[in-house]
């Protein structure tokens, strides 16, 4: 049975009605309160950090890139230049799958696992939406065009066009000036304010070479301008806008008829050559042997390519000119004979008899000349063209290593050149101190006789033998090298780091022993001097790569050819009024004489008889006209 | 027996005289002028600012307006309607919407994903529309007749009638539509006396529930939007997107606001659905805090004409539907306010009468009109 329904109580139901609308109205009006809490809160308290966040969202602050300036050799040649390359963007908001279009791209042009792991890392890191993500650089003619050809079905993805360095002579001046590259991470923390501000939407940097060295004065000034962009990052316009102000164009020392001369004169083999100009400390020519292609590095160098430079055992990426540390060898033997002239210890009628070895007293341990038998009798001139270690040792030894040391270090030998490149290396010129400190053992008389000949513990670099070689024929007058000789339209002054006080006559016994190493018939280096047309002063060297034991002969064949001596030259021309001062240092070369005052030669040959003559006709040329460019070469050698 | 019982009581006039007092014009026309004279404000702000959010586009406001001539009519129609009559087709109503609920998961038009709509000789709608006003109407027609506060095997089956066109409207999915016709018919429940113990048990089996809904019952979109409510940063440039760019909106505004047309959050594209579902943002930066003030009055204004007329209500059936339909209308502007301020997580809600839109305009208006079918009814003075 049912259970019976009560009968409806109007007057209670309309009561109870009545609560329900009272705490209805509550509710109501305390949800509504809330809401007006929330946006008191946002439109009151929080204004301004709203404010700050809306106008964030509508006004972005574009950098605009200054040009970078150019890099121009002595003649105006250009050496790096900026040109158009082109990237291809996608702006992921705009594509509906990702990798549906990615997929479709590589097949239309190589894209690399590495460019898309790249562009996925962008993607994700802090960017704006609706910012392009770079996928790919360097796109060629052909591949803008298969896109051009597919851009209906390419929504999203677009080509941007902006100037990237590059650089026309390959690989010929790749240490020197060196290569800019993509901003690493390393970099990016350790920039300062100004850096950060600088580089915060650039993507390159100067990595080497005078590109790192002069970084700020070719890079400019950035420009900015405020712009009002909607959420698609569409610009709308232009609020605000601060030009920038382009790099500073560079014209270097360097000439690139002489720095080809120098790559051709090494013909694959390794080594390093360095010519100054005397008069200036100019670096006219600045080669490490192997090098590689700057370029590769602009935009980002692949794995592989990398790989094949690191890889390579012949160390392509290494400056051995500012940062291979050689024994100096035989080339120091000039100078420390002056040394020796200077304190007296030799004078130019002292001789002593060369048996092919020296032997200090109260010591069994030979010290060996190179030339088994020795020289005979020989006074400094001719310790000096035959290059005779006996001599050297005995004046060695009793010059002391502490004069030695002194007068070594006013040639630049230990100390950085202060070249305006980056990373050079200070070598090593013994010293009682340096020993004491770093070896933790006293000097003994035999390391004196080591250095005399420019071995045991002695390292230059080739640019140290060369600033060594221009201040001997600058009469001791040491500049410090450089690239740059003119900054935008202000020409770089010469500096001069140091003066070598000498006296006059034993300059000129110096200059016409180095001139002898060249022209005498007993000289180390006739063979070159033989043929030319004008006068040269020089030495030859060979630097030992292994140390030779006692009961040993040094026998090439035998030796792995990484094994065997460094060919060492250095030198300078014309003899009479000295213009250019070359070091040449050709790896495992076996003989200075042989190997690497050849090449020395060649130089001197391109630099004396045909960039000289071939530059004066120009000046003159514009100068005067119908003036005739002389005949025949300048310089004629005086017998 | 207690059938005929029923039956009788339910005949009887509730009063003893009927005797009646002079009708004025309005009464005559069945339109209560002054829920009349809010609404219209109302419908004049929001076409001001919808103007603005669809950067000056008179095409869509033009439409807009139709929709409202439409709704309007649809008011002042439904007004003229007799109440019994409401009542005693109520359920016939419910069971059509619930059957089209139905034929929309069987054959319905996807849109976004969701399976919402309806095609009817050219004409497209949801039938989820349709429940919006059958639930509360239903509900109340059904408790009116029962002896109220409603006793447990009535709320129970009042209850089976709220769930089963929800759990349909879940399954197309529309979370947002589904609460929202549920509220409907649970504010019929709240205002029929529903005891407080009940009231209270129910939330507490809600808040136990929790775990196991947020575990195997919300999708994963869904289970983001709550997150993201409370961490809009995490995902900045997608789900958090909405959320970051409305408060944007709402805060620059600031106490006057960026003046009528010029909010660089909405046309600069920043804002997101700033026509339909976000539009109080664009309301909030162009208008600032003053300008969400007159809104939230103009609300107001609705909702306390809203429960008078239910105060005033001549009968169970009318005062229970009135009362619904008004608080159900406070909800959806909460709950839109709310979700839009980042108070709650993004649910698809309207903001009624302002947000563009067709469909739920008219639906809106619909139950506005019976709102004033309920005000005009012929008054009858009780002894």
């Amino acid at each position: 049975m049912a259970e019976l329904e009560p009968f409806k109580d109007h007057h209670r139901e309309v009561r109870i009605f009545g609560y329900r609308v009272v705490v209805a109205v509550v509710l109501v009006i305390g949800l509504l309160s809330l809401l007006m809490a929330r946006f008191y809160n946002l439109q009151l308290v929080h204004h301004e950090d709203y404010v700050t966040e809306s106008d964030n969202n509508r006004i972005l602050v574009q950098t605009v890139p200054p040009k970078r300036g150019l890099i121009y050799d002595r003649q105006g040649v250009l050496l790096a230049d900026n040109r158009p390359s082109y990237t291809l963007t996608i702006i992921p908001e705009r594509v509906v799958d990702l990798d549906v279009t990615i997929e479709s791209l590589r097949t239309l042009l190589s894209i690399s696992d590495r460019d898309i792991s790249d562009f996925h890392k962008f993607v994700k890191g802090n960017r704006r939406p609706y910012q392009p993500v770079p996928l790919r650089y360097r796109l060629n003619e052909a591949e803008i065009a298969r896109i051009a050809v597919n851009e209906y079905r390419l929504q999203g993805v677009e080509v941007e066009a902006q100037l990237v360095r590059y650089y026309p002579k390959g690989e010929l001046f790749a240490h020197a000036i060196g290569y800019v590259g993509k901003i690493n991470d390393r970099e990016r923390k350790n920039f300062d304010e100004d850096e950060e501000l600088r580089y915060k939407s650039f993507y390159t940097i100067g990595k080497v070479g005078v590109e790192k060295f002069y970084e700020k004065t070719l890079f400019g000034n950035i420009g900015f301008q405020h712009v009002e962009i909607n959420a698609r990052m569409r610009v709308l316009r232009v609020l605000e806008r601060e030009d920038p102000k382009p790099g500073k164009n560079l014209q270097l020392y360097l000439d690139s008829r002489l720095q080809k001369a120098a790559f051709e004169a090494m013909a694959g083999r390794r080594g390093a050559i360095v010519a100054l100009d005397i008069k200036t400390g100019g670096v006219l020519a600045m080669l490490s042997a192997p090098s590689y292609d700057a370029n590769l590095f602009v935009t980002g160098i692949s794995y592989k390519n990398y790989q094949a430079l690191t890889n390579n055992y012949d160390l392509p990426l290494f400056d051995r000119v500012l940062q291979g540390q050689y024994p100096p060898a035989s080339t120091v033997k000039p100078m420390l004979g002056l040394g020796g002239l200077e304190h007296k210890v030799v004078s130019p009628r002292h001789t002593i008899f060369d048996p092919g070895y020296y032997k200090l007293e109260n010591d069994n341990r030979l010290y060996r000349d190179w030339k088994r038998g020795g020289h005979g009798i020989v006074n400094l001139h001719k310790a000096i063209v035959q290059s005779s270690d006996t001599f050297f040792y005995d004046m060695a030894f009793r010059m002391g290593i502490d004069r030695i040391h002194t007068f070594g270090s006013q040639f630049g030998f230990g100390q950085l050149t202060g070249i305006d490149v980056p990373s050079e290396r200070a070598g090593l010129w013994p010293s009682r101190e340096w020993k004491r400190k770093k070896r933790r053992l006293p000097w003994f008389p035999g390391d004196s006789l080591n250095v005399g000949i420019g071995q045991g513990d002695a390292l230059a670099t080739p640019l140290q033998m060369a600033v060594m070689v221009a201040t001997i024929a600058n009469r001791g007058k040491r500049f410090k090298p450089h690239l740059v000789k003119k900054m935008g339209d202000e020409a770089m002054m010469p500096v001069v780091s140091h003066q070598v006080e000498a006296n006059e006559q034993n300059w000129a016994y110096i200059f016409n022993a180095m001139k002898d190493v060249m022209h005498a018939p007993n000289g180390t280096a006739r063979r070159i001097g033989r043929e030319s047309s004008y006068q040269m002063a020089g030495k030859t060297g060979t630097a030992q790569v292994v140390g030779i034991k006692q009961n040993e002969r040094y026998d090439s064949e035998a030796l792995a050819e990484r094994q065997r001596d460094h060919a060492l030259f250095v030198g300078f021309a014309p003899f009479d009024d000295p213009q250019i001062a070359i070091a040449v240092l050709v790896e495992n070369g076996e003989g200075g004489s042989s190997t690497a005052a050849p090449v020395a030669k060649q130089l001197f040959d391109k630099y004396l008889l045909e960039m000289v003559p071939e530059d004066r006709a120009k000046t003159a040329i514009s100068a005067t006209v119908g003036y005739q460019p002389p005949v025949g070469p300048p310089y004629q050698g005086v017998n | 027996m207690s059938v005929r019982q029923h039956d009788f009581l339910r005949r009887m006039p509730e009063a003893s005289y009927d005797l009646r007092n002079p009708r004025s014009l309005w009464q005559i026309i069945h339109v209560d002028p002054l829920l009349l004279l809010a609404l219209l404000l109302l419908t004049a702000y929001g076409m001001l600012v919808l103007f603005s959010a669809s950067d000056s586009n008179v095409y869509m406001v033009k439409r807009q307006a139709i929709f409202f001539l439409l709704a309007y009519s649809a008011m002042f129609a439904i007004a003229q309607v007799r109440l019994s009559i409401l009542s005693r087709w109520a359920i016939v109503l419910y069971l059509g919407g619930v059957a089209l609920l139905v034929y929309v998961l069987l054959f319905g038009v996807g849109a976004k994903g969701a399976q919402r709509w309806v095609s009817l000789g050219g004409f497209r709608f949801q039938p989820s529309e349709i429940l919006k006003l059958a639930m509360p109407i239903t509900i109340a027609a059904y408790l009116s007749s029962k002896s109220l506060p409603p006793r447990l095997k009535h709320i129970f089956f009042a209850l089976v009638l709220v769930v089963v066109p929800c759990v349909l409207i879940i399954k197309q999915p529309d979370l947002g539509t589904s609460l929202m016709v549920a509220t409907s018919g649970l504010m019929v429940l709240f205002f029929s006396g529903l005891r407080w113990r009940y009231i209270g048990s129910a939330f507490a089996v809600i808040g136990l529930s929790l775990w196991p809904m947020w575990q195997f019952v919300l999708h994963d979109y869904q289970k983001q939007r709550v997150l993201t409510l409370f961490n809009p940063e995490a995902d900045k440039l997608g789900a958090g997107w909405n959320i970051i760019q409305s408060k944007t909106a709402i805060g620059s505004g600031g106490f006057y606001g960026k003046g009528w047309l010029s909010g660089t959050q909405s046309h600069l594209d920043f804002l997101p659905e700033r026509h339909t579902d976000f539009i109080i943002a664009v309301l909030a930066e162009e208008f600032g805090f003053m300008g969400v003030l007159l809104l939230m009055v103009l609300y107001l204004l609705i909702v306390a004409r809203g429960l008078v007329i239910a105060l005033n209500a001549q009968d169970c059936f009318s005062r229970l539907l009135a009362a619904s339909i008004t608080l159900t209308f406070f909800v959806y502007v909460f709950v839109n306010i709310g979700m839009v301020s980042g108070l709650l997580p993004v649910v698809g809600v309207p903001l009624p009468l302002v947000s563009l839109g067709g469909t739920s305009l008219v639906t809106l208006m619909l139950g506005f009109g019976i709102l004033m079918a309920v005000s005009t009814e012929q008054r009858r003075v009780t002894v």
